[in-house]
């Protein structure tokens, strides 16, 4: 057995240990952190089969981004746990018969004869130089169009993720730029005409 | 040495685990999204494996595409539930039926 099945195995009991502890552990915070392990270990695995640019951008993406967007939703929102944890043992036990009853049928698909076609030992992106080269290329020449598709994705969710949770305040008092830039001298100050007053003589 | 079969029983699992997750949670919308996640990594996984065992990189672009979608799904998902427990005070799917679906 070579180093890389032991490691390859290190990382994959560790994956799904983590997911399990994502779907099984009592406290959210605590399952938002396994399933950063989750994402850790996968990242690891997919360094195994030299996909080195998505597992560093698994780790940055999802770990350095996303999980902390779950951390934080997590903490803001005051979640009472009776709530949360509702019906966990009463489909617990369906849940665990289709989980095994998919996997069974998923290995049977892939068959024994899957575990003896070792992945070629020459790293495909070697041709291009590195990983990044290689993939740098196809995603800027053939998939440039759905590239450019996923960055007017990302700037829809950003603009979507705002506007869903924007909300105007009664009672807040509020600058408005706008209405202050365009303010003129008459709206401020109103010139009357009077005559002098004549200041009241002290006895 | 690792092979094809070690990376696609990888996905298999972790896709199941995933959908016993979505089976047992299924009061809790945070686990939920999680779970969600979780299953995205399968297939990623084993886009992976494809794409390393036939020597061809339209399986990483794939990946790199589903991560852009599955972050903007993530950013969308959390600013509902948001916006969902700042109106009902609760992320109970059971009691979010005021569409009475």
């Amino acid at each position: 057995m070579s180093f890389h099945l032991l490691a390859f195995y290190f990382f994959a009991a560790v994956t799904a240990g983590a997911a399990l502890a994502v779907i099984s552990v009592r406290n959210m915070v605590h399952a938002a952190l396994c399933l950063v392990l989750t994402f850790f270990s996968c990242a690891c695995v997919w360094l195994l089969a030299e996909a080195e640019f998505l597992a560093i951008a698994l780790v940055l993406v999802y770990v350095g981004a996303v999980m902390v967007l779950f951390l934080f939703v997590v903490m803001m929102l005051d979640l009472r746990e009776h709530d949360t944890r509702e019906g966990f043992a009463r489909y617990l036990p369906v849940g665990i018969v289709v989980a095994l009853l998919m996997v069974a049928e998923m290995l049977t698909l892939i068959g024994l004869q899957r575990f003896d076609q070792a992945l070629p030992t020459a790293d495909p992106a070697q041709a291009a130089g590195s990983n990044i080269a290689w993939l740098g290329t196809a995603v800027f020449t053939d998939y440039l169009y759905p590239f450019e598709l996923a960055a007017v994705i990302l700037t829809v969710a950003i603009i979507a993720a705002i506007a869903l949770t924007l909300r105007r305040r009664e009672g807040v008092k509020h600058q408005d730029p706008s209405r202050q830039v365009k303010v003129k001298r008459a709206d401020r100050i109103r010139i009357i005409k009077m005559k002098a007053e004549k200041p009241e003589v002290e006895s | 040495m690792i092979s094809l079969g070690h990376y696609l029983a990888l996905g298999a699992v972790l896709f199941s685990i995933a959908v016993a997750g979505i089976f047992i949670n299924r009061k809790n919308v945070i686990v939920l999204l999680m779970a969600i996640e979780l299953m995205l990594l399968a297939v990623n996984i084993n886009f992976i494996a494809f794409s390393r065992y036939l020597g061809d990189v339209n399986g990483q672009v794939f990946v790199f595409f589903i991560l852009t979608v599955a972050a903007a799904e993530a950013a969308i998902g959390l600013a509902i539930l948001v916006g969902l427990f700042r109106n009902r005070a609760t992320i109970n799917v059971g009691e979010l039926d005021s569409l009475s679906g």
